[in-house]
């Protein structure tokens, strides 16, 4: 489904502040796969994200999503294949916009915007229905201000947006990080139904280690712009915190430095 | 007091004229949160369009539109020069003002045109109910546009360009298309004032950014800007109040009428300060309740989520 081959990234490159984000990436996820990807700070993680989403462009190596070549391709263009949620809960959504607007921009993701109206009274019944999967109520809300919510809603929300048009990758920034633990226990275990009802192939970014090993048929660890680790699911069954912690150190030679690292 | 009350319909009249131009305002500073001065220079151009195609024999209502078209170019230009040639959009609405300045008095061939005895869509039919009813048919043909998956596009666009990006929209189209509108309102209004004052000048754009930032800020100060339907509402009912104020103002004795647009600046300064420092004192003293609340109240605990 998503297949990275040979991909690297260098910031400000030829200069003394140069630093290899990524060096030569190679990953290739299987319909239905759901990785958790794990890494010290400055290991390139959020880098590889950009470099999917286009944000960013690989200096060299390839992007391949469902047999479409799209290294090249701007942002905007890659939305038909891919949903994606962000770390701030602010940015998945528009706030001075209502829920509904919300939902029926994300229901145009990669196709054409026309003038036909946005929310309509049928797209309006399933807006509703979509949102009562979430169980936090919205779904009595739909004319609200986005920007009234809390910062759990609107993570929540900019979750149902990114998935429930099936995507055929999403990508997950750390998207529990900026919340209490409360509510990201909340995210992850919507996270956690809705990909597996929709079968997504699914890739996140996380902090915590628990959280990591917990969720996901599949685990890549990064360090310093390579793959360090890939486990896989029979043996991330029986992976532990400790374990992983431990497998670092031999690998890479250096305890696992993260400031928001959470072990769970 | 009598001569005031006799001086009201005309100050509507002018407040609807100035309301599309508001209108389109309304799209880049509003909705796309991008100050544009390109509307100084295609004010001009739309009562310059009107006023020559009409002197050359072309039907008033055909003049009008053709107003309204060369406002749009006017705005792509300016949406093209800030997204794609990545100027600054305070700086690329300035290029193009001055850019127009020489263009429109192409457009004119002179300073000024008047239409003096030639028909314009006013003369067969009271200018105030074709006005009400042109404002009318715009806000709302404006407000179903507002609607549209194109027009949400456009509303995220302003509100959060990252959001709208990852789910597909070109974001540098929907800005040069708003900043395009925007400007073919504002030169549809300039085609409708020359028509009404019989007249075009190279100088009658000059502040009308202003004029459309005090009517924006009046209606919303006024009105409230909830949904998109009251916001342009109040957008048009702020035109409207901005022209009784200036109508007041003049007969205040000691003022000049050259004293016009220092009146206007400042209408627009008092606008934009007050509900700042409203909406800091209202902070301060919620603040200050709630953590009186916390303290006398030590299990509760602050803020929610």
């Amino acid at each position: 489904m998503l297949n990275i081959s040979k991909v690297s990234k260098l910031f400000n490159p030829g200069t003394v502040d140069e630093k290899t984000a990524l060096i030569g990436i190679n990953l290739h996820l299987k319909p239905g796969d759901f990785v958790t990807v794990i890494g010290s700070n400055g290991a390139g993680k959020s880098t590889l994200m950009n470099i999917i989403s286009g944000v960013m462009r690989p200096d060299a190596g390839n992007v391949e999503i469902a047999g479409d070549k799209i290294t090249l391709l701007p942002e905007y263009k890659r939305s038909k294949w891919i949903g994606r949620v962000f770390q701030d809960p602010m940015a998945g959504t528009a706030p001075r916009m209502t829920i509904e607007e919300n939902l029926a921009m994300a229901y145009k993701r990669g196709k054409p915007r026309t003038l036909l109206l946005g929310v309509t009274p049928a797209k309006r019944a399933f807006f509703k229905e979509q949102l009562s999967r979430l169980g936090i109520g919205l779904e009595n809300r739909l004319g609200a201000k986005v920007g009234l919510l809390s910062g759990g809603e609107r993570q929540a929300l900019s979750l149902l947006m990114a998935t429930y048009t099936k995507p055929q990758i999403l990508l997950l920034d750390e998207h529990t990080a900026a919340l209490d633990p409360a509510r990201a226990e909340l995210i992850t275990a919507l996270t956690d139904s809705l990909v597996h009802e929709m079968k997504l192939t699914t890739l996140m970014v996380t902090h915590n280690m628990e959280q990591a090993i917990r969720l996901g048929n599949r685990l890549i660890m990064m360090d310093k712009g390579r793959i360090i680790l890939d486990v896989n699911e029979q043996r991330k069954k029986e992976l532990t915190v400790a374990q992983l912690l431990n497998e670092f150190e031999q690998i890479s030679g250096k305890k696992l430095a993260d400031d928001r690292i959470v072990l769970g | 007091m009598l001569s005031l009350l006799k001086s009201m319909p005309g100050a509507i009249e002018l407040g609807l004229i100035y309301a599309l131009m508001a209108l389109g305002v309304y799209i880049t500073y509003r909705i796309l949160d991008f100050p544009d001065l390109t509307v100084e220079g295609s004010f001009t151009t739309g009562g310059g369009i009107a006023m020559i195609l009409i002197t050359n024999g072309a039907s008033p209502w055909v003049a009008t539109i053709a107003a309204f078209g060369g406002g749009a170019v006017a705005g792509a230009v300016t949406g093209l020069l800030h997204t794609k040639g990545k100027i600054n959009g305070l700086l690329s609405g300035i290029i193009m003002m001055i850019a127009l300045y020489s263009i429109n008095l192409r457009i004119m061939g002179k300073p000024n045109v008047s239409v003096y005895g030639i028909d314009t869509i006013f003369t067969t039919s009271n200018v105030l109910v074709v006005v009400v009813i042109v404002v009318i048919v715009t806000k709302l043909l404006l407000d179903l546009f507002l609607h549209t998956d194109l027009g949400l596009s456009l509303r995220a666009t302003g509100d959060n360009e990252r959001m709208i990006r990852s789910f597909g929209s070109n974001t540098e189209t929907t800005k040069i298309i708003g900043i395009s509108l925007s400007n073919a309102l504002v030169a549809l209004s300039g085609g409708l004032f020359a028509q009404q004052s019989t007249a075009a000048d190279i100088s009658m754009g000059i502040g009308v950014i202003v004029v459309g930032l005090a009517s924006v800020i009046i209606g919303e100060a006024i009105f409230g800007a909830r949904k998109v339907f009251w916001a342009t509402l109040a957008v048009v009912l702020g035109s409207i109040v901005y022209r009784i104020i200036i109508t007041i103002a003049y007969r205040v004795e000691w003022l000049k009428a050259s004293d016009l647009k220092l009146i206007t600046a400042v209408i627009v300064i008092v606008a934009l300060v007050v509900p700042t420092i409203q909406k800091s004192l209202k902070q301060k003293k919620l603040a200050r309740k709630r953590s009186a609340e916390l303290l006398t109240d030590p299990v509760q605990r602050g803020g929610g989520q």
